[in-house]
């Protein structure tokens, strides 16, 4: 009997115990851990605030998407010992292991920048990127009638980098259909020094937030929030006050990660870049948001890496060589408000460029460009996910990046 | 990519001017780079935070960011906006000779 305990059963650790229930014979028995019964569609996080999903659009048991024959364990993990290859609960039971993921995901954490976990949270101070923290902001926005509505990427990288950028367009769009938005300020404070950095998606979009009217305050490094006097303050001691700040907090991942000493300083698992495979243990892997991929933190690019994960796993655990590379295949809708989207498509190696983006049946889609199928395009993907993606099901999109149908040479 | 002349040589550069082959960089250039972006007299604080990046880089083939340099550099974040102001992930990296930090778009 071989053992693989997979940890998290977020959007990566589902889609593998699926995938791998499948290919794997009956000589191995699959467990999978999390802390959490429900699962969370985190891209609705982003519509919540606006009103446009309800809550109960984003939950569903975790359970339903766990196939037979896979354990399905309901504790958080305390503890991870690579060298006795064994995981510990917070329940007290160990449970060993020949082979290991690691998919416990990537999580805003507060408590890292002072004066940020204060008492004023839930009140002045919200975020979207948690389910309890996107339904408190829903009430909050439906009270705030004027001021300075600040929205603060506090650092990189976050999981669904684009999210920031996605809230301040369709926060911009429900402060004019409310009939507020001359009595209410929008600034977007950032780390970056752009909205948008890359060359090409820079050029062709980086008059948004001034068509927009939002005020952009870039290179800002925040080094603590005085919640009581409602001020960003940065490390060169630059000010910024807010009415309502709506904060991204730092992203980081599970502590075990870092005591186990697999993690580097976000606690993100160490892994090669091409095969996910822990740079320090030759029986770990680490999968989605876990790991420190040079690339985004996203759902989509959990669901590409599997295509090449799985054949490698299955390859590798039999002596064979992993034959399938990972190129860092990025794919995301970004929302820009008056129900328009665009879509971004990009990998380690090429940067986001203008063009279309082909999709069997449905598409195509414009790249770096508003327009409403995008947005629909976007829409869709909640259906995708719970009944296809989730399941491990096969969705005609390729895995690796495709340069069919984008500008070449784009500028 | 285009190659521009710094202190007489040849070197391979980005569109924002960030030097982009690793083995183009010494530490004379370095002087040039730091007076190119306003900064006077590289001292030995400069150097400790140039020679971070630099071996870092060399390990794990990305630009550092300023948390990796406070927690793994054990260099404060506080100074290096001192050190390098205003834009300091830019400005060290630009100095060191290490490609410009990513966003993602
Ligand atoms: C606001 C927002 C908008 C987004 N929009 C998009 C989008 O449009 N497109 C896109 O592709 N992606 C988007 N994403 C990102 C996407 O949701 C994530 O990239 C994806 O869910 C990552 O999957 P994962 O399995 O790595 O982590 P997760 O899905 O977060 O799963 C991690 C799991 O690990 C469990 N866990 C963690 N620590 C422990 C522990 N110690 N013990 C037990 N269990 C533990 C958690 O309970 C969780 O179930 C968005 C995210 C947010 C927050």
């Amino acid at each position: 009997m071989k053992r693989l305990i997979i940890l998290g059963a977020g959007t990566a650790g589902t889609m593998a115990a699926n995938k791998l229930r499948e290919q794997l014979d009956d000589d191995w028995e699959i467990t999978i851990v999390d802390q959490d019964e429900t699962h969370y569609y985190q891209p609705g996080y982003l519509f919540i605030p606006f009103g446009s999903y309800a809550p109960s659009d984003v939950t569903k048991t975790k359970r339903e998407f766990i196939p037979r024959g896979v354990n399905y364990v309901s504790a958080t993990i305390a503890k991870l010992d690579p060298e006795a290859d064994s995981v510990t609960l917070d329940n007290g039971t160990e449970l060993g292991y020949d082979y290991l993921v690691i998919a416990t995901g990537t999580h805003p954490t507060p408590s890292e920048t002072p004066g940020l976990d204060s008492p004023e949270y839930g009140k002045t101070v919200h975020d979207f990127y948690t389910f309890e923290g996107a339904v408190a902001l829903r009430d909050a926005l439906a009270t705030f009638e004027s001021g300075r509505f600040v929205i603060n990427l506090i650092e990189m990288p976050i999981k669904c980098p684009v999210a920031p950028l996605e809230f301040a367009f369709l926060a911009e769009a429900y402060f004019t259909e409310h009939g507020k938005r001359d009595n209410v300020e929008i600034v977007y404070v950032t780390p970056l020094d752009a909205a948008f950095t890359k060359p090409v998606a820079a050029r062709h979009l980086g008059s948004m937030f001034e068509d927009r009217n939002i005020e952009l305050v870039p290179d800002f490094y925040l080094e603590r929030v005085d919640a009581e006097n409602r001020k960003l303050i940065s490390y060169d001691e630059r000010e910024v006050d807010y009415d309502l700040l709506v904060t991204v907090p730092v992203n980081m991942g599970a502590t075990f990660v870092q005591e186990a000493g697999l993690g580097d300083e976000m606690n993100h698992v160490n892994v090669d870049h091409y095969t996910f495979l822990s740079t320090d243990y030759d029986n770990i892997f680490a999968l989605g948001d876990a790991a420190n991929l040079p690339t985004s933190k996203a759902g989509s690019v959990a669901h590409f890496a599997m295509d090449v994960f799985v054949p490698n796993f299955i390859n590798y655990v039999q002596g064979l060589p992993m034959r399938e590379r990972f190129d860092g295949h990025a794919n995301c809708y970004i929302e820009t408000g008056y129900n328009k989207a665009m879509l971004i498509d990009f990998n380690y190696t090429t940067e986001p460029l203008p063009g279309k983006y082909p999709i069997p049946g449905i598409g195509p889609f414009s790249l770096l460009k508003e327009t409403e199928a995008n947005h629909w395009g976007k829409l869709m993907f909640k259906w995708m996910y719970w009944n296809m993606l989730l399941r491990g099901k096969n969705i005609p999109v390729p895995s690796h990046m495709m340069m069919a149908g984008k500008e070449r040479g784009a500028s | 990519m285009p190659v521009t002349t710094i202190a007489d040589r040849e070197i391979h550069v980005d569109d924002d001017g960030f030097l982009t082959e690793f083995d183009e960089w010494d530490e004379g250039l370095a002087a040039t780079l730091a007076s190119n972006i306003g900064i006077g007299e590289l001292t030995e604080d400069h150097w400790k935070v140039i020679t971070f990046l630099r071996s870092d880089f060399k390990e794990n083939g990305e630009t550092p960011t300023l948390r990796r340099v406070s927690t793994v550099g054990e260099i404060a974040t506080k100074s290096l906006f001192q050190l390098f102001p205003k834009k300091p992930a830019r400005k060290m990296s630009y100095v060191a000779g290490l490609q410009k930090p990513k966003g993602c778009i």
